[in-house]
């Protein structure tokens, strides 16, 4: 589903990225682990093109992200061509970024409606049936600031799934959040990941992602160091400084 | 931080036990000496002022009397609205316009736009009057077609722009470049993670503007728009060197032909201090209508604060009975 080689990027002189190399499969959880600055978020925002990438390949679904290939060259995709390519992409920020100005439904219903252009006869229901699966049912018609952090938080996974993405990715999706709400947020996407979503969660929960990935990837300094099978990367990292990192937070 | 344990459970015990109501608060309330001692001093300050101006020997409040419901007064008030509301409308649609096209990644529309404002701003409201007044010097005639060849159509300067129109055109077009600045700092203050959010759903730019970022920004934009439209309401009296009938022209006019100018002074500033007020209260409540989703109850009206207010000059506020919190707030980690 994503394929990233040798991915890097740059903001000014500072080299976020020096040589992604990643695959996720379809129906795969990939959890992304490691210390601030290590370049996760940046990685996540570059597979739905937020940030263009300087150097290397990467695909979502075998089409290259914010490009064409033809023959040796690649041409820059017009905005039109990128809207819809993030729309099949769903994205959960560490700080919800629900618009204050709309209730939860509306919320959910915006991108559908005026993206897709679907009809609000099939919309409306489906962000009802949305908003119910997330717990929200007496929630509808809440604006963002009456509801908890961890309600916000499942809205805005509602309005992400509402455009029926083939990739999910959550960005540190409960780091903002008081601890007592964090669970609520967690069994959410637990559900995702069992109905067979194809995953990136970049994460500071290791309980989740041992327990629900079927990757961890250790990001350090703009690379990979280490991925593999959740419970074998927990119970024996490989890399020094996997060990190093892992030691500190468990 | 281990595993996740599911929603937590219930409140705690602890506030299911029975509570006792404590006894209501009884206590002398401060006296508030100073109010009283200002209120006073600014009644006398007060009285004496409009004293003055009342019984001032040679002002005739007869002839403003006379004049405030004069129909041409009242020609010239329905114009100056007119006025104010179409080179408001003109400022604010070009404003906006403006305003995305200076923030636009495309470096020609944001330098136009740039230029536009660094023009209009930059030269006095009075001056554009004038010049779109006195076009024809310049040009005797204005016509669209192919440069350097003789398809299109023509008119003369005159026909097209009337004296009207000018002043129209002359505070329009300077209103839309403070706008834009308006707009823009609208724009900005909204978070840039709102773009964000709405972009990774697909929107395009416009639709991230339109729907997303205006709305939002709207709440920055009003109290000084409304600003602006009190502004202009006044500048409209500009028109007067284009001889366009508003209310100034027409007290200027009826003054010159009786010499009563400061009771005809009187009598357009009250009309402009009563549209102008009436433009504060629909201003209010504007702002009131896009306060939705930003606070958890929405500001008082002007009545019930002004009934809070006569209430809490002598007496603080009552206790009252069983009243909760509102349900949004007794959730708690709400923001």
């Amino acid at each position: 589903m994503v394929k990233a080689e040798g991915v890097h990027k740059r903001f000014g002189r500072l080299e976020v990225l020096r040589g992604i190399d990643l695959e996720v499969a379809p129906r795969e959880v990939v959890c992304i682990i490691g210390p601030s600055g290590g370049g996760k978020s940046t990685f996540l925002r570059c597979i739905n093109h937020l940030e263009k990438i300087d150097a290397g390949r990467l695909s979502v679904d075998g089409e290259l992200v914010g490009y064409r290939q033809q023959g040796d060259k690649l041409y820059e995709l017009p905005d039109s061509e990128v809207c819809t390519k993030r729309s099949e992409i769903g994205m959960v920020f560490q700080r919800f970024n629900l618009f204050p100005h709309m209730t939860a439904l509306e919320n959910v219903v915006e991108a559908p409606l005026r993206v897709k252009r679907q009809p609000k006869a099939e919309v409306i229901p489906r962000a009802r049936t949305l908003l119910e699966r997330v717990g929200l049912s007496d929630k509808i018609d809440a604006y963002p600031n009456q509801l908890s952090g961890g309600q916000q938080q499942r809205v805005a996974i509602a309005r992400a799934l509402a455009m029926q993405p083939k990739l999910m990715l959550f960005d540190e999706p409960t780091s903002a959040l008081d601890p007592e709400l964090v669970g609520e947020v967690l069994d959410v996407m637990r559900g995702l990941a069992e109905d067979g979503m194809t995953m990136v969660v970049v994460t500071h929960e290791m309980g989740f992602a041992r327990e629900v990935a079927n990757r961890a990837v250790f990001m350090d300094g703009g690379v990979v160091v280490e991925e593999g099978e959740p419970r074998a990367f927990f119970a024996s990292p490989q890399h020094a400084r996997t060990k190093q990192f892992l030691s500190k937070i468990l | 931080m281990s595993e996740a344990t599911g929603v937590s459970g219930g409140p705690p015990a602890a506030a299911d036990r029975p509570r006792t109501r404590p006894e209501a608060i009884k206590a002398v309330p401060l006296r508030h000496v100073w109010r009283w001692i200002s209120a006073v001093v600014v009644l006398a300050l007060a009285a004496a002022l409009v004293g003055t101006i009342v019984t001032a020997p040679n002002l005739r409040w007869d002839v403003v009397g006379q004049y405030i419901f004069g129909g041409l007064i009242l020609q010239g008030a329905l114009l100056t609205v007119e006025l104010t509301v179409i080179a408001m409308a003109i400022g604010i649609v070009l404003g906006v316009v403006l305003a995305v096209m200076r923030l636009s990644p495309n470096p020609v529309v944001s330098s136009v736009s740039w230029f536009y404002i660094w023009f209009f701003r930059g030269t006095p409201v009075l001056v554009q009057v004038f010049f779109w007044y006195n076009l024809n010097a310049v040009l005797p005639h204005i016509g669209i077609g192919l440069p350097f060849t003789s398809i299109g159509v023509q008119a003369s300067t005159n026909s097209l722009i009337s004296p009207l129109l000018a002043v129209i055109l002359g505070l329009g077009l300077n209103e839309a470049a403070y706008m834009a600045e308006i707009v823009r700092a609208g724009i900005i203050s909204v978070e840039h993670g709102q773009t964000e959010a709405a972009m990774a759903l697909g929107m395009r730019r416009l639709q991230v503007m339109r729907r997303i970022v205006l709305p939002q920004a709207m709440r920055v934009i009003i109290p000084p728009t409304g600003n602006e439209t009190i502004s202009m309401l006044k500048t409209t009296s500009l028109a007067f060197i284009a001889a366009v009938p508003e209310l100034f022209t027409r007290a200027e006019q009826i003054a010159s032909s009786n010499f009563d100018i400061i009771e005809l002074l009187i009598v357009a500033s009250i009309w402009y201090l009563f549209m102008t007020s009436i433009l504060t209260i629909g201003q209010y409540y504007i702002e009131r209508h896009y306060a939705r989703g930003s606070q958890r109850a929405l500001p008082p009206t002007p009545l019930q604060r002004f009934r809070r207010m006569l209430f809490t000059f002598h007496a603080p506020p009552p206790i009252v009975e069983g009243v909760e919190a509102p349900a949004s707030l007794q959730h708690g980690g709400g923001r």
